[in-house]
């Protein structure tokens, strides 16, 4: 019989978290065999270079544009920025591509496939919005040539490259939660369905 | 010489970026080499051994 503590959404919720996923498979103790391969950091790598980029960019919106212009200090926080965006789309596209050849969305694993899909145009919408956002001649010059392509597609209308506000709200607010909550949710899809066998092992 | 002008020598940046034109492909020399860097980075992974894999060959 069920009883009305049963029926708590509070209740029902906890008990489908754990069932799907318990505390050993949200931080398991050991993986696979097969995971020990080179082609199997760039995810963690990606996961890494993510953690430094949201540090950094934390550290710049404390601290705004005058002192990353114009300071040594400043000067170095930024390139710490941009060059982990560089290590961050480096690494995601090594993984893509090796989980692309590995067929990664096998054995029920689509929503992992897709959200890590969904994170890389995420991912790339951010880093333009960051370009635009730099605050120097060359956001000027990325902004107007994109102004043309964004009017084209009609997206223009609510998406305004050339308006500097609503890009460093969309560089530091919406994508950012985007990519953060994305990350989560396909973080936990490979902690739900696991690591992606290779074919033989699937056999 | 200092550390800065050392590198400010050997990544000399302060020009026109060079480009390849291949048909209507146009590229960058900076991204072509980081293309470049992924497909090696790719498939080292694939091929360099990974340490310590022997003594996990039992585990899971």
């Amino acid at each position: 019989m069920t009883t009305e503590i049963d029926r708590q959404w509070t209740t029902r919720l906890r008990k489908t978290v754990v069932e799907k996923l318990p505390p050993e498979k949200l931080l398991p103790d050991t993986q696979p065999a097969y995971v020990a391969s080179w082609i199997y950091v760039f995810g963690v790598t990606t996961l890494a270079a993510l953690g430094i980029v949201i540090a950094t960019g934390c550290v710049l919106a404390m601290k705004g544009p005058l002192w990353w212009h114009l300071s040594s200090t400043g000067h170095f926080v930024n390139s710490l920025h941009l060059w982990s965006v560089e290590i961050f789309f480096f690494a995601m596209v090594i993984h893509l591509w090796g989980k692309y050849f590995m067929a990664a969305w096998r054995g029920g694993r689509q929503l992992t496939w897709v959200t890590g899909v969904v994170l890389f145009l995420t991912s790339i919408g951010a880093g333009f919005t960051g370009y635009v956002s730099q605050t120097n001649y060359d956001s000027q010059w990325i902004s107007t040539q994109a102004k043309d392509g964004i009017n084209a597609t009609g997206g223009g209308a609510f998406f305004n490259v050339l308006n500097l506000g609503q890009m460093l709200m969309w560089h530091i607010v919406l994508l950012p939660l985007a990519a953060v909550a994305l990350t989560a949710v396909h973080v936990i899809y490979v902690r739900i369905k696991g690591v992606v066998p290779p074919f033989e092992e699937e056999k | 010489m200092g550390l800065t002008e050392f590198f400010g020598a050997v990544f000399n940046l302060d020009h026109v970026g060079k480009y390849i034109h291949w048909g209507f492909i146009q590229l960058s020399v900076s991204n072509a080499i980081l293309i470049a860097l992924m497909i090696v980075t790719f498939i080292s992974a694939l091929l360099l051994p990974f340490p310590g894999k022997r003594n996990r060959k039992e585990g899971k």
